[in-house]
């Protein structure tokens, strides 16, 4: 039997330029295939051509782009309409921009049924379909609007309307990667089950222990052709292109604690020599409440203590709404607590106002998830470094530390990608000379390689001038490589705490239990103690 | 074998062709030139009266032929653009200065500050744009200065409160946050980061509102409370044509057709200005 798609050397170019070269690949009926690179390797064009939706001035050309016998070169608007949807759905990453927001999520899910006649009745098939991919009290959820579901709630009501007209191919791009480990987990579970009932699965990520996890055949993408491809195990036990290694070497885990994950940075091979300093934060017993007017009010913070000391750094982790964000808010003072003390230097925020609050606040930075949303839009990025710390001498150091070459900081801080945004972002926390950055979420929007690179700048500076961090994170992964010692947080409260290595290989408490479950890549994770390091 | 496959195009922004653009500046540049100088394109005094060539239609002599006083109309045309351009670029810049001002103290002076603030606004546009001139020129008299001062105070209530709403949004910025994180002094922040990032809009929505301010200043001449006769205005020509329209035209139609052009030169390039900004921030 032949397979249900089938590409042949298929070329995508915008204005002359290839984003893909030459990738060919089959994907069967309840096979799962990945496409794995990372952003800018052609891997979402080449899955969007099987929609017809590769965008504006695409060309597509291949010696063969077949679904189901049917020559995908030849159709025209209408009959690429009875395709998409119908036969072949869509699952995209920006689940809240993929919802409309003035429709009721039931409205959603029903459309494809509307559209291409699958029911008579279809108010049970949306019940269903949302009951179906994991939606909870599906009657209820089908009266909401997007933005009243989180995250996950979101995506599930994505799958339950791609699947709405039984697609007979899925097509995911980065289905979970804003989502937390154990909601991932879930939502990988699900699609995992619909290939098992015989959608064939095309699933597309930056991740390569996501993708082993779930995938039966790989393919490994770079600069728009194909570098590497094979069963998950084969991949990861055995790859042969440099690229691959690298990308399996930029994965964080407890094996390459210590070491660098980007290869780009040989200091970070020399043994460590940190040596953690005295206590430079206090917090106390703090508790944070948010009234919203008609609901219980949300409890950010349910007495939490802690300290962090010059030199070393602490991961807070738990998910989406556990308070590790308002507890790092309040370290930097923006935030005041209900009760108990935030003591930085020896003296709570409460007493210090004016000159001396300015003054204190330089000592202690934050880097954000979204470092573009933290530059002033006017700004180059010499020119945001350089409002942090006045000394050119000092500022060309940073920069040249973060690794940003001179021709890229005299531009727009926007013209910068996503790992070079948050470079600069880091030279401008390290030029205040702080004694603690707080970093929140500072990795969670990039590649897992840029990721590597990024983490490896960070550890880095921290050997170099000593800055204590507080990484905030819902990776597990991330703060096991990075991190010193860990909270675990959970509703504001604080479940568990140690060396990061005590809670997360042997974590006590059930919830760090199932956090540390929920960690995908148990193949990469099988693969990397047999392969040997370096 | 090769092929291309169709791909959907998204609907594109009604954009003005470049030609648009092109003969607006050049309307503009030859406004810009009879405001600032207007002898470069006439040697004719505006206001010398030639009583043996009273009501002369267009010919080689007079381009837009003379007025009842026999004075030239080309010449008064051309002169004309100074006073009705100044008022309005002089009622739109004062506008815009307090609009920022106020606006700006509007969003910082805290609940009650922005309370009285944006009260005392709402009274200021409860009034008639006309009667607050028709006020100023009762207290200050008719004049140009009165006129411009008139226009501004009207519009003022308008640019505050955009200024007043861009301000709130870019204060909860991040980069705001991170910009008192360096241990910036509050003033400072708001002066280096907060004003200039709020300020866009209400530049665009003046570059369009421009155009209105020619016309009302024209509309106040007519009246006949911009500048005094027998100083060359487009409205106060319009004024003085209306009574000849039905044995001369050229009073009236080349007055006018310099205010359209202007008025519509102005806002194209408005408009083309505000569509660049948007591009620019998104």
């Amino acid at each position: 039997m032949s397979p249900l798609v089938r590409v042949r050397d298929l070329v995508v170019a915008f204005g002359g330029r290839p984003a893909v070269r030459g990738v060919s690949f089959d994907v069967e009926r309840g096979q799962v295939v990945a496409l794995v690179g990372e952003s800018g390797s052609g891997k979402s064009v080449t899955a969007r051509s099987l929609l017809g939706l590769c965008g504006r001035g695409a060309v597509v050309e291949a010696d063969e782009l077949a679904f189901d016998g049917l020559d995908l070169r030849s159709l025209g608007e209408r009959q690429w309409r009875g395709l998409r949807g119908r036969r072949v759905g869509l699952v995209a990453q920006d689940a809240l921009g993929s919802l409309d927001p003035l429709r009721r999520v039931g409205a959603e899910v029903a459309e494809p049924l509307r559209e291409h006649r699958i029911v008579d009745r279809v108010r049970p098939e949306v019940l269903r379909l949302l009951a179906d991919a994991g939606v909870p009290e599906p009657e209820v959820r089908e009266r909401q609007w997007s933005h009243q579901l989180s995250g996950g709630l979101r995506q599930r009501a994505l799958i339950a309307t791609a699947l709405a007209a039984r697609p007979e191919l899925l097509i995911a791009d980065e289905p979970t990667t804003a989502l937390d480990a154990t909601v991932q987990k879930q939502v990988l579970g699900l699609l995992r089950a619909k290939a098992a009932a015989g959608t064939a699965l095309l699933l597309i990520s930056h991740d390569l222990a996501v993708v082993a996890d779930l995938a039966d055949y790989v393919h490994v993408m770079k600069d728009g052709a194909v570098v590497e491809h094979g069963v998950p195990a084969d991949v990861l036990t055995n790859p042969r292109h440099p690229y691959t290694r690298a990308l399996l070497n930029a994965v964080p885990t407890a094996e390459r604690r210590g070491r660098g994950l980007s290869g780009t940075i040989p200091a970070l091979d020399q043994p460590d020599r940190r040596v953690p300093g005295r206590e430079l934060i206090t917090v106390t017993d703090v508790v944070k409440r948010y009234r919203v007017r008609g609901r219980p009010p949300i409890t950010a913070a349910a007495g939490v203590s802690f300290t962090v000391r010059a030199g070393e750094t602490l991961g807070i982790v738990g998910e989406s709404g556990s308070g590790k964000s308002t507890v790092g808010r309040m370290l930097l003072g923006l935030v005041a607590p209900d009760s108990g003390a935030v003591e930085f230097d020896g003296v709570p925020w409460s007493a210090r106002a004016g000159a001396e609050r300015r003054a204190a606040r330089r000592r202690i930075q934050m880097i954000y998830q979204d470092p573009l949303a933290s530059f002033d839009p006017r700004y180059t990025g010499r020119q945001i470094v350089t409002e942090a710390n006045p000394d050119p001498e000092r500022v060309a150091e940073l920069l040249r530390l973060v690794g940003l070459a001179e021709s890229q900081v005299d531009r727009p801080a926007r013209e910068l990608s996503g790992g070079q945004r948050q470079r600069l972002a880091i030279a401008r926390a390290l030029a205040a000379d702080p004694a603690v950055i707080v970093c929140d979420e500072p990795v969670s929007a990039l590649d897992v390689s840029i990721q590597a690179q990024v983490l490896d700048v960070l550890v880095d500076a921290q050997r170099r001038l000593g800055v204590a961090y507080v990484f905030i994170s819902h990776d597990l992964g991330v703060v096991h490589h990075i991190a010193d010692r860990v909270l675990v947080m959970r509703d504001g409260a604080v479940v568990e705490s140690g060396s990061a290595t005590a809670v997360l290989a042997e974590p006590r408490h059930q919830y760090t239990k199932d956090l540390v479950a929920a960690v995908p890549g148990t193949v990469l994770r099988q693969a990397q103690s047999v392969l040997k390091p370096g | 074998m090769v092929t291309a496959l169709d791909t959907p195009t998204p609907v594109r922004r009604v954009r003005i062709p470049r030609a648009g653009i092109a003969a607006a500046l050049v309307v503009l540049a030859v406004v810009a030139i009879a405001a600032l100088a207007p002898g470069l394109l006439t040697g004719v005094d505006p206001n010398h009266a030639d009583l043996g060539a009273t009501l002369r239609p267009p010919d080689w002599d007079h381009w837009f032929g003379t007025d009842q006083n026999g004075r030239d109309l080309f010449a008064r045309v051309a002169h004309g653009a100074g006073a009705s351009v100044l008022i309005g670029l002089g009622a739109t810049g004062l506008a815009l200065l307090g609009g920022i001002v106020i606006g700006t103290l509007a969003a910082q002076t805290g609940r009650w500050g922005d309370e009285i603030i944006s009260r005392l606004l709402d009274v200021v546009l409860a009034v008639p744009g006309l009667l607050l001139v028709f006020l100023v020129a009762a207290v200050m008299g008719a004049s140009g200065f009165t006129a411009t001062i008139g226009l501004a105070v009207g519009t003022v209530p308008g640019f505050a409160r955009v200024v007043r709403a861009e301000v709130l949004r870019v204060r909860a910025s991040t980069y705001v946050e991170a910009a008192h994180g360096l241990g910036h002094p509050g003033p400072r922040v708001v002066l280096v980061h907060v004003v200039p990032n709020a300020v866009g809009p209400v530049f665009a929505l003046a570059t369009v509102s421009l155009g209105a301010m020619i016309v009302a200043s024209s509309s106040l001449s007519f009246v006949g409370l911009g500048p005094k006769p027998p100083t060359a205005e487009w409205g106060a020509m319009l004024a003085a044509g209306r009574d000849l329209a039905s044995v001369a035209w050229w009073p009236t139609v080349f007055p006018g057709v310099a205010i359209t052009l202007t008025v519509l030169a102005v806002t194209v390039l408005g408009q083309h200005l505000q569509a660049r900004f948007e591009r620019r921030t998104v």
